[in-house]
């Protein structure tokens, strides 16, 4: 009975592209938040609209469109980063701004609002051939340049001064993962929707980041945590009749808000047990 | 024929926005030396380092790395550095002691490599150097600031450098655990020959090890005799160590 969510392909299909965008986003995710960069999945996201609204405009794949702006998008906020080091965070405001308003300007020239609309929240049910191609051949590339630059990413994550002396080259990675970032956030994009893709960067890393006592273990258990929140939303989204990805987003919310109060409640526990010595 | 020094800085100055921070300062280091560089806040300690590790260029003059100019200079793994404040990046970040000393490896590894089992145990026995190695696989946010900073100091051993440069290594750790951190480089600088560069306001405690001392002062920089430094600093840091030099001012014992 449960399983009868099976019986139709374009469940099938959901399923398999929830659970790849699931093993990658959180490797994009743990160095973006580590690097204190989080919002830069949100500015991506944001600057992807515009790249899908010129597909659609002058009619060509969206998110060829998507992935285009985002790369640009992706090496704007480098570029002003190294131009004011001190306010890098500046860069992801401007981007996201340029991102936003050339979104809504293009936006009014795309004749099929419907189209347009689902890349806001998504229709990881609606994928078609050329969009699964996609989704299966990012997902390989990132993962393998995940595992293949892992320790280069931790210590440009940990400290990238330390990691420029120990002869990383930082410049090269930092481009590597800002390519992965942009076509990571424009596949994403199609699937759970722009405006919920950013919180699928950040909500299982938040969660691994509660348990993990390596950072081996807090990568594992970020995707751990992204394949349950995938898996458990689209089901719950398919018996409920609810929006897949922002029902996997918000069953990731729920999960860090118990794993908070989880905390919380160990931590007091903890406290009462230890005897009062004033 | 004398092995070279290990550094050199020859009639080195350097300006900011045109504002000259020091002009034509020269000094070396031998090979096994433990050398402190002293100075009030603001006189460049700092920006001497960065431009010893190519993070900044002269203004004019010239630095020898191992006998090699330093624009030259690609062996970076024989150089171990530890910033200001280091111990504090990690205090937030999700490793255990032995991932962020297996950084370490680095140099040695390149990219594409993993540390194989030979890469691990070289980790145990960075940590096991400092004492920390039944903390090995604890976050480092979850120790105390001293073991956080003898984490950062196994993370350069690992390397096997044969030049050490510290940024005031004793910030925000307590005076006990300060000593021990000195007592440990004089160790590594004594068995194994390790020349150790450190920038410092603590001279009073770490001066039982050093070599040298070198004082930054208005834009010169100056090396103290070591008996005057001694018998100075005898008098129960009441006066400064030179009264040519107001950067030598002793820090507060208690």
């Amino acid at each position: 009975m449960v399983l009868s969510v099976f019986a139709y392909g374009f469940m099938q299909r959901a399923f398999l592209v929830g659970i790849l965008l699931a093993l990658i986003i959180p490797c994009i995710g743990i160095v973006m938040i580590l690097k204190r960069l989080s919002m830069i999945g949100d500015a991506l996201a944001h600057t992807s609209l515009a790249g899908v609204a010129t597909g659609l405009i002058f009619n060509f794949n969206p998110i060829l469109g998507a992935m285009a702006a985002t790369v640009t998008a992706a090496l704007g906020i480098e570029a002003i980063r190294k131009k004011i080091p001190r306010y890098a965070e500046l860069a992801i405001a401007v981007i996201m701004s340029t991102g936003i308003g050339l979104a809504a300007v293009l936006s009014g020239f795309v004749s099929n609002a419907a189209s347009f609309n689902s890349f806001l929240f998504g229709s990881i049910v609606a994928v078609n051939d050329f969009e699964l191609l996609l989704v299966v051949l990012v997902s390989a590339a990132v993962l393998l340049t995940f595992i293949l630059l892992y320790k280069e990413l931790f210590l440009i994550a940990y400290d990238e001064e330390a990691a420029r002396l120990a002869g990383v080259p930082v410049k090269t990675i930092n481009f590597i993962f800002t390519l992965m970032t942009a076509v990571t956030v424009s596949v994403a994009a199609r699937t759970v929707g722009a405006l919920i893709v950013s919180s699928m960067l950040v909500i299982p890393v938040a969660c691994g980041l509660q348990l993990g006592r390596s950072y081996r273990q807090t990568v594992l258990l970020s995707i751990g945590f992204a394949l349950v929140f995938t898996i458990a939303g689209l089901l719950i989204a398919y018996y409920a009749g609810l929006k897949p990805g922002g029902t996997i987003v918000l069953t990731g919310v729920i999960t860090l808000l118990l794993l908070f109060a989880g905390r919380h409640l160990a931590t007091r526990l903890r406290r009462a047990k230890k005897p009062h010595t004033a | 024929m004398a092995a070279p020094d290990v550094l050199r800085a020859e009639n080195v100055s350097f300006s900011y926005h045109r504002e000259p921070v020091f002009t034509r300062v020269s000094f070396s280091v031998a090979p096994g030396d433990f050398t402190a560089v002293i100075g009030a806040n603001g006189t460049g300690k700092s920006t001497l380092i960065k431009l010893l590790l190519g993070q900044l260029s002269p203004t004019s003059g010239q630095i020898w790395l191992f006998g090699q100019e330093q624009r030259a200079f690609g062996d970076w793994s024989r150089i171990g550095y530890l910033a200001q404040n280091q111990a504090a990046t990690a205090q937030s970040f999700p490793a255990t002691a032995a991932e962020i000393v297996q950084t370490g490896l680095y140099p040695s590894l390149g990219l594409f490599r993993f540390p194989g089992r030979q890469g691990r145990q070289k980790v145990l026995e960075a940590l096991d150097r400092v004492g920390l190695r039944p903390m090995a696989g604890r976050l480092v946010g979850q120790l105390s600031g001293g073991q956080q900073q003898r984490v950062m100091l196994a993370r350069l051993l690992v390397g096997q450098p044969r030049l050490m440069i510290l940024d005031e290594p004793s910030t925000g750790i307590d005076e006990q655990t300060a000593r021990s951190l000195y007592a440990l480089l004089a160790d590594l600088n004594r068995d194994t020959g390790l020349t150790i560069l450190m920038v410092t306001h603590d001279v009073a405690r770490v001066e039982p090890y050093l070599n040298h001392v070198f004082c930054l002062e208005s834009g010169s920089m100056i090396e103290l005799a070591r008996a005057q430094l001694l018998e100075e600093l005898g008098h129960r840091h009441k006066h400064p160590v030179n009264p040519e030099c107001a950067c030598c001012e002793p820090a507060e014992v208690s």
